[in-house]
């Protein structure tokens, strides 16, 4: 295997540089390759120069040259490392078949990060509940991360997580060790499960009510499929916990990430740009409106 | 600079664009086309579309002659100045592979150094709106391309004297008479222009021509002609409250009903001057060792624009047509301060199935709070 050659950026004339920046992407190695499930891949990247420390619930996009660029949420803490950065990619098109085809060496381009983040300092002294669905336990991951980094300066911490099916759970071998942090409730569903199973089954939103914490002093972050969000964000409201104080991620067809392209319009906001995390009251109105 | 106006004789018009052209400016101006008056090159005064006048109405337009000796008695016809400072299909950069790792080209070119003679205030509105849009952004970014583009580029306006049935500048603030952008504004009478210059760069355009003056009672002559056109203009839209009647009225079955003749066929978005959005395009080589990546114009009606997670979130007809003209008429200005439609009227002309902006936000506003019936 070669060396990669570096970007040359020696060839760029000046005067276009910043014209064309806020869509041209860095390229950086593929440092690991692990395999999740059967449809997802986290692959760590090499972290480009002059790349800023992320906060938690941003994300990058990644660019795979002749075949496209998609968006993905950075599924490390910038406390983890300060030299690579974590994708968790579920294979679904041309881009991710090709991301999650990476073989260590190999390399991508990348630019980021960008979007807004999850409060975690914000949310210090607070009872904090993160509800994950799917692979929207990724973009919530470094958010764990931090909040179990500093566990001691927040109230009860819940972890609420569902998947399809046992074989569809992300990153069980660290779910394994955060069962065994204390003072953190961790619980687990799946929608369907097998004989293997032993844990609870049913969506998400069912394990609400199991959980332990101050609603008017909670701050709950929700990722997930927007079905599961709407839901979850309903028994969040029913338990006593603020709208303001509910934040939830966003999806949208994200392709400039810089507020410029459309394509991600909700109502008035861009979620790339004004999200992808939005406090619950501020997208409330367009959240509920179908096909906005 | 502000007070001195001129009068620039017909007959000297060509001298004008000659001068443009020695200073390194490519011209562009009004010229006729397949049947449209449309923005292009302009080397020679005689290629103006001179006593031509417009007909346009929802879903129509034709061309017809009139006898006056008028040049510009015409209206603005589908392109606008967002084909140049915005080009529809635009190089970023190419990317080699180079065993595991890539070269990288940044292919953007550089920008013409345009001067636009014979723009009306509707299109010089679109650039002011543009330029909130593609500048300095929250401090986000500049479209590099646009904003070099941009200050590079000359204006020079022609205040409409007369006005289109689909035209509605005056009730959108943004015309006939030119408030925005312009460099110099030309005022037509009978066989001369009155000129002003509105910035430094105008005045020197204007200087080496060596023009005189102009009277003022020809300046209020050829304004008297701008403001009959604005007071003449019968279409308008309402903008009482528009951003808050819009967004109330998002579950109004008005967007049902003109589902029913919107085609999505992406017509009112290309000739809009101000619509913006633009998707990536990648395109390879037969190898597969190069790829070149292009910004190309994009459009919210086309049923993929909003695909994400596996389906298409706008699938009815209804929701694009209502992301459209709720980003137009309320979520614009939000995002940019300012209204996105300057009432330029190229999206009623051009709508193949004469749907028209004005009548929908009418009805909008007739039906103020009804909701279709949930299921």
């Amino acid at each position: 295997m070669g060396e990669p050659t570096a970007q040359e950026a020696a060839d760029l004339p000046a005067a276009i540089m910043p014209a064309v920046a806020p869509v041209l992407p860095s390229f950086v190695r593929v440092l690991r390759v692990r395999k999740d499930t059967h449809d997802t891949w986290t692959i760590w990247l090499e972290r480009p120069d002059g790349y800023p420390d992320h906060r938690a619930g941003q994300f990058n996009m990644l660019y795979a040259p002749g075949v496209g660029e998609v968006p993905i949420s950075i599924a490390s803490s910038a406390r983890e490392s300060r030299t690579r950065i974590a994708h968790t990619i579920r294979r679904v098109g041309a881009v991710t078949r090709r991301l999650t085809s990476l073989r260590r060496g190999e390399t991508i381009g990348l630019r980021g990060p960008y979007g807004s983040a999850w409060p975690v300092a914000e949310s210090q002294g607070a009872d904090v509940v993160v509800v994950a669905g799917g692979l929207g336990l990724a973009p919530l991951r470094p958010a764990i991360v931090e909040l179990l980094a500093r566990r001691k300066r927040y109230g009860a911490l819940a972890l609420l997580y569902g998947a399809r099916t046992p074989a569809d759970l992300l990153y069980t071998a660290e779910l394994g060790k955060w069962r065994s942090v204390l003072d953190f409730q961790l619980l687990v569903t799946v929608d369907r499960a097998d004989r293997s199973w032993h844990g609870h089954i049913g969506v998400v939103t069912t394990l609400i009510p199991a959980v332990t914490f101050d609603p008017q002093n909670t701050v709950a972050l929700v990722c997930g499929p927007e079905i599961m969000m709407r839901f979850a964000v309903r028994d969040l409201l029913d338990r006593g916990v603020p709208a303001r104080r509910i934040y939830v991620s966003l999806e949208r067809n994200l392709q400039c990430a810089v507020g410029f392209c459309g394509h991600c319009q909700l109502g008035p906001k861009f979620i790339c740009a004004d999200g992808p995390v939005f406090a619950f009251d501020e997208i409330a109105p367009y959240f509920s409106v179908r096909e906005l | 600079m502000a007070g001195t106006v001129y009068v620039l004789p017909k007959e000297r018009f060509q001298e004008l664009l000659d001068r443009l052209k020695a200073d390194g400016y490519q011209v562009v101006g009004p010229v006729l086309r397949d049947g449209a008056i449309v923005y292009d090159d302009l080397h020679s005064v005689d290629q103006i579309p001179r006593g031509w006048v417009d007909q346009q109405e929802p879903g129509r337009y034709q061309l017809v002659h009139d006898r006056s000796q008028r040049w510009f008695t015409f209206t603005p016809g589908p392109l606008s100045l967002k084909r140049f400072l915005f080009p529809p299909s635009l190089s970023l950069f190419r990317v080699r592979r180079n065993g595991d790792g890539v070269q990288l080209q940044v292919t953007m070119p550089e920008p013409p150094r345009y001067a636009f003679v014979g723009v009306r205030a509707c299109d010089l509105a679109a650039v002011a709106v543009q330029d909130r849009v593609y500048i300095d952004r929250q401090g986000l970014f500049s479209d590099g391309y646009y904003a070099a583009a941009r200050r590079k580029a000359l204006f020079i306006a022609v205040e409409c004297q007369s006005y289109a049935a689909t035209c509605f500048c005056s009730s959108m603030g943004t015309g006939p008479e030119v408030n925005h952008t312009a460099d110099v504004v030309l005022l037509e009478l009978e066989d001369r222009f009155v000129a002003q210059p509105r910035s430094e760069r105008g005045a020197a355009v204007l200087t080496p021509l060596a023009l005189e003056q102009a009277t003022d009672e020809e300046l209020q002559r050829a304004k008297h002609y701008v403001r009959q056109a604005a007071a003449d203009m019968e279409r308008q839209v309402d903008l009482t409250d528009i951003r808050d009647l819009l967004l109330r009225n998002l579950e109004n079955p008005r967007w049902d009903q003109v589902a029913t003749r919107c085609i999505a066929c992406a017509n009112c978005t290309m000739v809009c001057p101000t619509c913006f959005c633009f998707s990536f395009q990648e395109v390879t080589d037969l190898t597969g060792n190069e790829a070149e990546r292009r910004r190309v114009v994009d459009s919210c009606f086309n049923p993929e624009f909003s695909y994400a997670f596996g389906v298409e979130v706008r699938q009815s007809v209804a929701s694009r047509y209502r992301q459209w003209l709720t980003h137009k008429f309320a979520t614009w200005y939000d995002q940019f301060g300012v209204s996105g439609c300057v009432g330029c009227g190229r999206c009623i002309t051009w709508c193949p199935a004469g749907i028209d902006v004005t009548e929908e936000l009418s009805a909008i506003r007739a039906s103020d709070g009804s909701r279709k019936e949930q299921l």
